[in-house]
Order: C-alpha cells, then structure tokens, then sequence
C-alpha cells in the first residue's frame, strides 16, 4: 500500500470500532480515511470476543446502544454486501439469587420502557428455548429473543471491505507510536513507518487505548484485563440455541450457526493485565460450567482456548468523545467486553460527531469527564 | 486447468478450498491468521496439521516472499481436541 503522509482523518486500531468509524465517515462523505493496525485487522480484542449481541441492558443508554445496533446487525449483510454471521437465538439470563433476580426485573421495566420487548419466562419456558438446560437451582429467568450472535471477523471484515470500497486505506502492521498535539489541536501521528498529518485523529485502541491517549495528553481511568474463552467441535444444531447467562454464575454460553459451542466467564479478582495466555483453571472451570447446565454436552470436544483484553472503565460504560484538551482528537474506547455488539451504532454515531453533525443518539453522557463529575452510569448487567 | 484446482479442498475440517483461499490473498489477507479469520481454516479440530504447509506455500508463492519468511499463524492449546466431560472431571477426587 502506497505511503500518503496527509490524511483527513487518522483512526488507530482495526478492531469493530476503528472498521466502523472508517466506514461511517467514508459513507457520509469524507475522503482520506486511514486506518492503522499494529497487527492485522481483527487480531485484537474484537476477533477474541465472544460474539455476543444483545439489547439487554441495566442502564438506559446501553439498552439504546444495544437496541441501535440490533436493528443496524440485522440489515448489516444488505448494507455492507457480506454475511456478518447472524443468528438470533436471543439471550437467556439467568439468576441464581432473589436480588440478582430483581434486578433483572427492574431491568426488563427498563427496556420494555424503551421498546426492546424482553420478558421473565418460567423454567418451563426456559427449557423450551433451551432444551436440555438444568439449572434446577436458579430462581429466574429472562428472555429477548431479538438478541443472539454475529459473527465478529465477519462483520469487522465486511466493514473493513465496504470501507475500502468507498476508499478507505488500511495500513497493517503499523503501529501508532506518538500523537502529535500543537496548541491544543491535533497535527497527526508517528508511527513506525512514517508520520501521517490529519487534522482528525481517532484512538479505537481498544485494550490499548489508555497507552493511545497518553501519547495525545489525554488521562483517561481505563485500563485492560484478560478474558478467557473456550470453543467446541461443531455439533448439531439445538444444543444451546440461546445465549445463557449469568452474573451470579459468572458465564456465558452460546452455540454458532457454525454448530461449537463457545463459554466464556469473568476473571477472578479482575486483574490488570495486557497479556493474553491460557490457564487450565478458566479449562477446568468453564468446562465444569458447560456440563452442570447443558449435561448432554459431557461428549462434545473443546478444540481451542485463547484470551482477549476487555477494556475497562470505573462504570462499565464507553468513553465515546472528543477530548476536551485537544480539539481533533476522538476516542471510542472502553467498552468493557461490549465493544463488538456496539461497533456498527458508536462507529455511526462517532462519525456523525466528528462531521459536525448531530448524533442520532445523544453520546454526551459518555464523555469521559463524567468520571471527574462523579456523573457514573453504572451498568449492573455485565459478565 | 486453474479453475479445477480452485475446487480443491485444503482445509478438510471446515471444507474451505483453494479458490477461496486465493481469492482472499487477492484481496490482501496474505498472513495464516488473517485467512483463518475469514475463511475458518485451521479452526477446525485439526488445527491446521492438514491445510497449513499448502496455505503457506500458496502465500509464499502469490506474495512472492520466501515460504521461510511467512509467520505459521498462532498456535493454541489444547494440542489435541479433549471431552468437556473429561475435563470436567479430571479436577475431582478418584
């Protein structure tokens, strides 16, 4: 790919939220996009995640972030002239605690409040939309059966190729190595194969998005710990057909179009971490899990376990924004392990920011000085 | 005779084949990994041991960089394919 050293605007990361905002902008008319990727598009945290997407949320702005991006992932393969690997068997939760219970509730108010039409279903129900579930000892379930699963290489590949289309340039194996800011605006980037001059530059570094921001000046609170996944050999359709989960059980599980069955869990203790390695305890544990709930899942072979960085903030919700000290300067980070379900929404509403243009989905609740104003929006409903 | 070939099946566990895998280094996903990516090869429970010699030597060949100079693609555990029930189990008392 040739060099250019100017650039309308300068996106560092080529996760979901780097291909969507490159295609956004692209499509609503602006001209030199570049996209820079230390590794290869999709080899960060979207491509390790758990492929989750669902409108079931605990605050008012994820649901409408989660409902957006729903109806965005349902006409994705007509807009971008791929298939992005959609499968909406909904998401079923699951609360083993009175509490966590209400909470979902509360929750299900929420969102019918909202127009995304979840609701609590027995446990008779619940085996219904998952046969062969056991889970004799939980005191509640709800049910979206909009939610389900995408593809996440797909989909970031689809926009990465409609990006290009509309001539979108994407550098790999580049890496952002400094932010060039002079009087309180953004010059451009250095990187290890050149610099590149834009008066807009993007930081969608996702787990490294905190490193990103310090090179413009920026502080923000995040930081990155490890999740770990494991997947199974395909198998026939019908053994987990939505997607289980819980937070008191701390999993989530799920099988593809594809026929594996793929489980994750939260960490103990929630460490910082950049690195991703693989433990036999998450094997151990996760594979505990699976067959406790699915018990006909004892024969199915795990084929591969790897981890991927969540990105956090202190409320579990994105910093989707211009820094206020550097005028030019754009973040879409933090989505504490929910980035991917929400990268074709925030990819949109980011791209409408930085044209001048009205976001159709207010984003100023997530600024990051909220953190400084005490205004948190915590989210309950996270794994 | 290249159309023929095209149809050949490289990677067996998830029935991927050589014209698609072409097509994709055409576009310019010319690493193992990115292929992996969007094309499933190697993810099967093989885990690449039959598709991932031919990818690399196709790579090497359309990139025209030497086949030693390729990266193999990440390699992850468990090396062979093991029972959930297995698992499960192994950390209880006999």
């Amino acid at each position: 790919m040739t060099w250019k050293n100017t650039a309308d605007a300068v996106i560092v990361g080529g996760g979901i939220q780097g291909c969507s905002i490159a295609y956004h902008l692209a499509k609503f008319g602006m001209k030199n996009v570049v996209v820079l990727e230390k590794n290869t598009v999709c080899s960060g945290s979207t491509g390790r995640c758990g492929a989750g997407i669902r409108a079931q949320w605990g605050t008012e702005m994820n649901c409408r972030f989660g409902l957006a991006s729903l109806e965005k992932f349902e006409q994705l393969h007509e807009e971008l002239g791929m298939d992005c690997g959609l499968h909406q068997g909904g998401y079923l939760m699951v609360a083993y605690k009175e509490s966590e219970f209400e909470q979902l509730k509360k929750n299900i108010a929420l969102q019918n409040k909202l127009g995304i039409k979840s609701r609590v279903v027995t446990y008779d129900e619940a085996r219904e939309i998952c046969p062969g579930l056991s889970a004799d000892d939980a005191v509640g379930f709800t049910y979206h059966n909009r939610d389900g699963h995408a593809d996440p290489f797909l989909t970031t590949f689809a926009y990465q190729e409609a990006a290009k289309r509309l001539g979108v340039i994407f550098h790999k194996f580049t890496e952002c190595m400094d932010v060039k800011v002079e009087n309180g605006e953004v010059k451009g980037v250095s990187t290890n194969r050149g610099d590149i001059y834009a008066p807009v530059v993007v930081n969608a570094a996702g787990g490294y998005s905190q490193e990103v921001a310090k090179m413009a000046g920026v502080d923000i609170p995040n930081f990155s710990e490890r999740h770990e996944i494991i997947i199974t050999e395909p198998v026939e359709k019908g053994v987990c057909p939505p997607m289980l989960m819980s937070f008191s059980g701390n999993y989530y599980i799920q099988q593809r179009p594809h026929g594996s069955i793929i489980g994750g869990c939260s960490p103990e203790g929630h460490p910082e971490d950049y690195t991703c390695g693989n433990s036999w305890q998450f094997l151990e544990k996760m594979s505990k899990t699976i067959t406790k709930l699915l018990p006909r899942t004892k024969g199915i072979r795990v084929v591969r376990q790897w981890s991927g960085l969540y990105n956090m903030t202190p409320d579990r919700q994105p910093i989707l924004c211009e820094a206020d000290n550097v005028k030019g300067f754009y973040l879409s980070v933090g989505y504490s392990g929910h980035g991917f379900m929400f990268g074709p929404i925030s990819g949109e509403l980011l791209a409408q920011k930085i044209l001048g243009q009205e976001p159709r989905i207010s984003i100023e609740p997530l600024h990051y000085k909220r953190f400084e104003r005490g205004e948190l929006i915590i989210e309950p409903a996270v794994v | 005779m290249s159309n023929k070939q095209d149809d050949i099946i490289i990677c067996r566990c998830e029935e991927v084949t050589l014209g698609e895998i072409r097509e994709w280094i055409a576009k310019g996903y010319d690493t193992f990994d990115e292929l992996k990516r969007v094309l499933r090869v190697g993810m099967g429970p093989c885990q690449g041991r039959g598709c991932r010699d031919i990818i690399l030597r196709e790579i090497a060949k359309m990139t025209g960089k030497p086949y030693a100079e390729i990266p193999p693609g990440r390699f992850r555990p468990p090396a062979k394919p093991v029972k959930l029930g297995a698992i499960a189990k192994a950390g209880e008392a006999e």
